[in-house]
């Protein structure tokens, strides 16, 4: 199988990878890098839980092909805190809102409430949903979720 | 184990040599969000991907004597462009609907088309919207318009050696209003049971139907306009019963041949036709009262 040598930032870090290029940004973040925290939920695009920002816009990890990434700046789960540890104010407020159940979908939903707010400050309730509407919970039902968007949206203003 | 090469040009040319290299061995990849889809889902993949996002000049949406929207502009960059959403708000519609933002952020107009789904969210609009394919191959550049464009469901007329590089849509759609309806049991991550685009030219008091197109998605085995509740709408006063008159003619054999599938009868479909057909063209026509005062403007 054909390896691919690219080099690209990864919260920050210059990184290079040497990979398969049949892999996609998922798999190379989660086996060569050991960033666990996107998830991989469907493998097709449809529940979110793989969301990562690839120069600031969210997309599905797992249908990015790896060779796509080169010289790009890839943001993920795990460059969302300060370097320090202090939890970004998204975090905080899912923690305080009960946005978090089970877990397994909040790496994707933060990811998107990041980009959504980074774009749009000051988001309407429809604005949020339809930000997340490629991320899927199934635990909370979305209501805490919104909220903790909107709290954290008020907190960075 | 699925194994391919990725190949990542950097020019048209350079991406028409590669076609010309591989043949039916290669497949073309512009956002991804289908060709990967399908990859993983069958196991099975060609020899070659030839990726066209090296082509970044074809990301654009301008008006310059009509609208000229490159094939690798993404459903995000359709749904964010406010020309589109004043001038062309079915295709504005039709973008917004697909997918998710992760999936509009990468998922590119000339993919959606080339899919050739018959569940396509923007195939309703470019239909209605009068559009017209640019493709350029060896032999050079030809167009297409988008009624010619499906030959069946995943079959197009663009021949594999072949790129989609643009969308044009004539300047006097401009003087159109349009809409599009995705219908749906979901409000996101949903594909559409039907859908119908409507797109009406109103005289200048609004009281007549000048032209009108109609097209339906879903409702055969590919897209079609419904030209005869578009010629029966001509020259029609804009009521209630002729719109729902012009649903009724929608939604007969003569216009489309929806089928029952594992997502819905082909009953419902019809009937679905009749009420959204006579809707669409009452929102068109509405946004086509808006676009003539914000010229007049």
């Amino acid at each position: 199988m054909k390896k691919i040598s690219l080099s690209f930032t990864l919260n920050g870090d210059a990184v290079t990878a040497e990979v398969p290029v049949t892999w996609n940004l998922l798999k190379t973040l989660r086996e060569t890098f050991e960033l666990t925290g996107a998830k991989e939920g469907c493998g097709v695009g449809e529940c979110g839980a793989c969301t990562v920002l690839v120069d600031g816009d969210a997309v599905n990890a797992c249908l990015f092909p790896i060779p796509e990434i080169a010289g790009k700046s890839v943001t993920t789960i795990e460059g969302l805190a300060a370097g320090d540890g202090t939890l970004h104010p998204l975090q905080k407020s899912f923690l305080e809102n009960n946005g978090v159940q089970c877990g397994f979908c909040t790496s994707g939903m933060l990811m998107s409430a990041k980009a959504l707010l980074d774009q749009n400050p000051d988001p309407t309730e429809e604005e949020i949903r339809t930000g997340i509407a490629g991320n899927f919970c199934r635990c909370t039902g979305y209501v805490q979720i919104v909220e903790a968007v909107q709290t954290a949206a008020k907190v960075e203003k | 184990m699925i194994d391919y090469d990725y190949l990542t040009p950097r020019s048209l040319k350079e991406v028409l040599s590669l076609l010309k290299e591989y043949g039916p061995r290669a497949t073309l990849i512009a956002g991804g969000t289908d060709v990967m889809v399908k990859i993983r889902n069958t196991r099975k993949a060609p020899e070659v991907l030839i990726s066209l996002r090296g082509l970044q000049d074809l990301r654009y949406i301008r008006k310059n004597g009509g609208y000229h929207i490159g094939a690798l502009t993404t459903h995000r960059m359709i749904e964010q462009s406010q020309l589109v959403m004043e001038e062309l708000p079915a295709l504005h519609d039709g973008a917004s609907e697909v997918g998710s933002v992760q999936i509009r952020n990468v998922a590119t107009l000339g993919g959606n088309i080339c899919n050739a789904a018959p569940s396509a969210d923007t195939s309703g609009p470019l239909l209605a919207l009068d559009a017209t394919v640019v493709l350029e191959g060896p032999e050079g550049r030809r167009t297409v318009p988008v009624m010619d464009f499906f030959t069946g469901t995943y079959m197009t007329v663009r021949k594999p050696e072949e790129v989609l590089i643009e969308f044009e849509i004539s300047e006097d759609m401009g003087n159109f209003g349009s809409a599009y309806w995705k219908h749906s049991r979901r409000k996101a991550m949903e594909l559409p049971l039907l859908g119908v685009a409507v797109a009406l030219k109103l005289s200048e008091d609004k009281k007549e139907i000048l032209d009108a197109k109609i097209a339906l998605t879903v409702a055969a085995p590919t897209p079609v306009r419904a030209t005869l509740a578009e010629d029966f709408l001509k020259g029609k006063p804009m009521t209630d019963e002729i719109f729902k008159e012009a649903g009724r003619i929608a939604s007969s054999p003569d216009c489309c041949t929806p089928r029952t599938s594992l997502r819905c009868e082909a009953w419902y479909r019809e009937d679905m036709i009749r009420v959204l057909v006579p809707r669409m063209a009452a929102k068109a026509a509405e946004r086509a009262g808006k676009s003539r005062q914000r010229r007049g403007r």
